[in-house]
């Protein structure tokens, strides 16, 4: 049972170059993710962002041109009215390759097994609470 | 013993190693007696029966009766809730890659 880490992989019907753009432009990445971002993504640089009642930072970690993205966060939830500062940070990593048709991402979010107890734990509250509204938006766009 | 313990108890429960193992085998290999468990594990039968009585405390597991031989075997339920949270950042990460493939296949 791995509590760490999240992987997800899909392909897209589109060039490499064009995923690398919706990823790493901050203003496409906003655009899907549902996020204001407040500068361009670069190594070492950390930009925010704000969707509704939360706000993220996102502390860019390494960019290698049509390949490989990544960068750390505070794993949701996101509650605005909270300082997670303190707290270690989950490594979200994008990586590109060809792929019949298109192009083959993989999505990893590891870090999870750092994360206080207390604050997976409330997890459950928040998702339980935000759930429904999240499930809507995906049936809508589905649909 | 609480039959609801609260989700950070049940976190603390799992932030181990050995009791990781523990889940682990009793999730593959079914019911277990302490003595099979503590094989090959260089985990002494003590240590495996406090692992299993922490597992015990929140609701993981539980032990039952088979013939003259105590086993402990998986409370399902709770072990569900626990993968929960990932399965919850997962199913958004699921949203945000569907939205992600409509944006950059629309041209």
């Amino acid at each position: 049972m791995n509590t760490d880490r999240i992987e997800k992989r899909v392909v897209l019907r589109a060039p490499r170059s064009r995923v690398w753009r919706a990823i790493t432009d901050a203003k496409e990445f906003g655009t899907w993710f549902r996020l204001t971002l407040d500068g361009a993504f670069a190594a070492g640089k950390t930009v925010r962002g704000s969707h509704d009642n939360f706000k993220v930072e996102m502390r860019v970690e390494r960019i290698e041109p049509e390949r490989y993205f990544s960068y750390r966060w505070h794993p949701y939830p996101k509650d605005s009215s909270r300082d997670y500062a303190e707290e270690p940070m989950t490594l979200v990593e994008f990586t590109l390759e060809d792929a019949e048709g298109g192009t083959a991402l993989t999505i990893v979010e590891s870090g999870f097994d750092r994360i206080p107890l207390a604050r997976r734990a409330e997890a459950f509250r928040m998702n339980t609470e935000g759930w429904g509204g999240q499930i809507k938006n995906l049936a809508a766009y589905v649909s | 013993m609480s039959r609801s313990p609260n989700a950070a108890v049940l976190f603390a429960a799992l932030g181990d190693a050995t009791r990781l193992s523990l889940l682990r085998r009793l999730s593959l290999e079914g019911p277990l007696s302490i003595t099979r468990l503590s094989e090959g594990t260089g985990v002494t039968r003590q240590a495996i029966t406090k692992h299993l009585n922490t597992l015990g405390n929140v609701g993981l597991v539980r032990h039952a009766r088979r013939g003259r031989e105590r086993v402990w075997e998986l409370e399902r339920k709770r072990l569900e809730k626990a993968r929960a949270y990932l399965a919850r950042i997962a199913a958004q990460w699921d949203a945000a890659a569907d939205r992600l493939k409509a944006f950059v296949e629309q041209g």
